[in-house]
């Protein structure tokens, strides 16, 4: 693993390249690359451009509260976001969560799951797969898919529209629910609903097996292509369950290098902290974390789905294990560090996810009123969960009023992002180094991107120590207001 | 608006979470259906990375950083009828809580005193966008022609909104179709 291409050693005489925005992502990226009179490239990033600050807003807020306000992070995993506050908070208020909680949280998770994997897959990143990375720019979308592959469009709507409809069922609105809450779920599963879930289930599985299809169909046709596309050798982390199950929803931490050695494994996440650490650079408001053993050089990973397949001794579903053999076998029986094996992860847990909702709304479970518990109060929580990205933690502390006064969160995205960053260098390397930069090869760079499902919106932190002046203007472009910073720091007017 | 062209929509989202842009695809299968009457310019769906002249202009999110201001204004300029979605659009939402809060605390904590940062130094990069001291509603910094409130308005909502739009109508939202949430 190296840092090549990270900070050209003469950044003077270059000329910037930039993607501005990352489209086809959800949230604000910008790639810049510099290059030389020969175009051959010296420095390669992917900068993350928004700032938001939720773990200083939060804080002083009833940590009751702070459910709803999180999952605003992101309108795509808002289930996610809420799921993983809830769990710190079901560790502040001492509960431990009853069964029927349980499986309820599991199958909004889920749910979560297969509306995101699909519309990352067929809304956003289908028309590279399809038209190839390079096809003209007006197609590369999803009316483009809907014109020349109806039947694969339509695949898509209806995988995603069933996976918001269990949101909506369990949490009462399609985005931004509000299912889950400190303790366990504020409603259950009433049999009509159940009964209105069921009645589609079955067509859901045989279109989620046929995406995995699709992707393997895709993949092998090109497969030295799609295998060295962006990719390089990284240790991955992920949740897994006691017995080594791909488990999304809880489980402990586990990390292997490179060469699938175990780096650390089942560790209680409640002490994420001693395993992890993030840098800050200057460059992006998102840091790099890194895990603590292996340095901050060294010991950057991945996170998401390729990291879950690759890291759980197998998939508690019979169809998506069957393709997780599948997809294992195709690498020799070793893990699978192609940047574009993503995707094809990816739709192996979409199968997954539809398994377990049927397995779900089979159990009686789900209609029981034993949906809230209570214990000791603690003044900390911590609350992990694989979402649809990736490890997501949330980490709280509370004083004795129950207002939050610190907050912690780090999220998938966040995770990889010197991955992404090694991605982009390595397609740069590849694919654009001394040629002539066109517009299709520069999607090349968002393709190597879009690989990981970014959320970049969840991965904003807070704000940087920008230079300056800002002006703004109203509408007429008369000044209304001018912030200027000095030099300590400071903001004034 | 003419009924033989297509009607040239393009959306953004600022300082938001993109849970309007969810809402608007979970139109569901209705969404081929409008690809029949609407062209998307600008979106997060489509590889354009700048609004052309357009026909509507949606915009998610408040205002709080360089770039936001910038793309706000392109819109403004290029949409003949501009609409701010959601709540944090219109008030500038969940993201405008940093509001009451000192930046220099703000980043202080999050890059250095945080648990298990390292780096010793804060984002500080001509390719990152300024923050501006708040989060504002876009109609603090552009016109804005229509106001569709909710966290997020509904599917419902927006096709409906939509469509009245195209048809050239004045949109008509019943009672049920606006909340505050």
């Amino acid at each position: 693993m190296s840092y090549k291409l990270e900070t050209a050693a003469h950044p003077e005489n270059l000329k910037r390249v930039v993607i501005e925005p990352v489209t086809r992502v959800e949230g604000h990226g910008k790639v810049t690359l510099l290059l030389d009179e020969n175009n051959r490239v010296h420095q390669a990033r992917f900068h993350i451009v928004e700032f938001r600050g939720f773990e200083k807003f939060v804080q002083g807020r009833p940590f009751w509260e702070v459910p709803v306000m999180v999952q605003r992070l992101c309108g795509i995993c808002p289930v996610s976001h809420n799921l993983a506050a809830c769990k710190a908070m079901d560790m502040i208020i001492g509960a431990t969560v009853t069964p029927a909680a349980d499986k309820l949280r599991r199958l909004m998770h889920m749910g979560q799951i297969l509306q995101s994997h699909a519309l990352h897959f067929f809304y956003l990143s289908s028309p590279d797969l399809l038209f190839g990375f390079d096809s003209g720019m007006s197609k590369r979308n999803i009316a483009g898919i809907a014109e020349a592959y109806p039947d694969v469009a339509r695949q898509g709507v209806v995988l995603r529209k069933y996976g918001q409809e269990v949101i909506r069922i369990t949490t009462g609105k399609r985005v931004h629910g509000t299912g889950t809450i400190p303790g366990g779920v504020n409603k259950n599963l009433s049999r009509e609903e159940r009964d209105y879930l069921l009645k589609e289930i079955n067509q859901i599985i045989a279109l989620s097996q046929s995406a995995v299809e699709l992707i393997k169909t895709i993949y092998s046709a090109r497969t030295d292509f799609h295998n060295s596309f962006g990719s390089y050798r990284s240790s991955f982390m992920s949740l897994v369950r006691e017995n080594g199950a791909l488990d999304l929803y809880h489980g402990g931490l586990r990390a292997k290098d490179e060469f699938n050695q175990t780096i650390f494994d089942h560790v209680d996440y409640s002490r994420y902290w001693d395993y992890i650490h993030e840098e800050v650079k200057s460059w992006s408001y998102m840091k790099f974390p890194f895990v603590r053993s292996n340095g901050k050089k060294e010991g950057w990973y991945r996170v998401g789905p390729l990291a879950r397949v690759n890291n759980c001794d197998f998939i508690p579903t019979v169809l998506a294990d069957k393709e997780r053999k599948i997809f294992q076998e195709f690498s020799g029986g070793n893990a699978t560090h192609a940047t574009l094996a993503y995707h094809w992860a990816r739709m192996i847990e979409m199968l997954h996810a539809a398994e377990v909702i049927q397995e779900l709304l089979d159990d009686n479970d789900l209609q029981s009123d034993d949906l809230l518990s209570s214990g000791e109060r603690q003044l900390r929580g911590v609350g992990v969960i694989e979402a649809p990205r990736g490890t997501l933690i949330h980490h709280y502390r509370i004083n004795e009023d129950e207002q939050i006064v610190r907050a912690n969160l780090i999220v998938a995205t966040t995770h990889n992002n010197q991955a992404m960053n090694e991605a982009i260098r390595q397609v740069a390397l590849q694919y654009l180094d001394g040629q002539k930069i066109t517009e299709g090869l520069l999607n090349y760079i968002e393709v190597a991107i879009r690989a990981f499902d970014p959320c970049l919106s969840c991965a904003t932190h807070a704000i940087g120590k920008m230079p300056l002046e800002v002006e703004l203007f109203d509408v007429g472009g008369v000044l209304i207001q001018r912030l200027v910073k000095d030099s300590n720091g400071r903001y004034r007017d | 608006m003419s009924q033989n062209k297509k009607i040239k929509l393009a959306t953004c989202s600022l300082a938001g979470c993109f849970g309007c842009h969810m809402s608007l695809l979970d139109i569901d299968e209705k969404l081929f259906s409008l690809l029949e009457k609407i062209e998307f310019d600008r979106t997060p769906f489509t590889d354009i990375k700048h609004c052309g002249p357009c026909d509507i202009g949606i915009v998610e999110g408040g205002v709080s950083n360089s770039e936001n201001v910038h793309v706000l204004k392109e819109f403004r300029e290029h949409c003949k009828v501009l609409v701010a979605i959601g709540a944090c659009a219109i008030t500038g939402g969940v993201p405008a809580l940093r509001n009451n809060i000192d930046l220099w605390e703000c980043f202080q904590e999050i890059y250095l005193y945080e648990g298990g940062t390292e780096g010793n130094q804060m984002p500080n990069d001509p390719e990152l966008p300024l923050p501006l001291d708040k989060v504002y509603p876009i109609y603090e910094v552009v016109k804005v022609d229509y106001f569709l409130p909710g966290c997020p308005p509904s599917a419902d909502t927006i096709l409906k909104f939509i469509t009245d739009l195209i048809a050239g109508k004045e949109p008509g939202l019943s009672y049920d179709m606006l909340h505050y949430d």
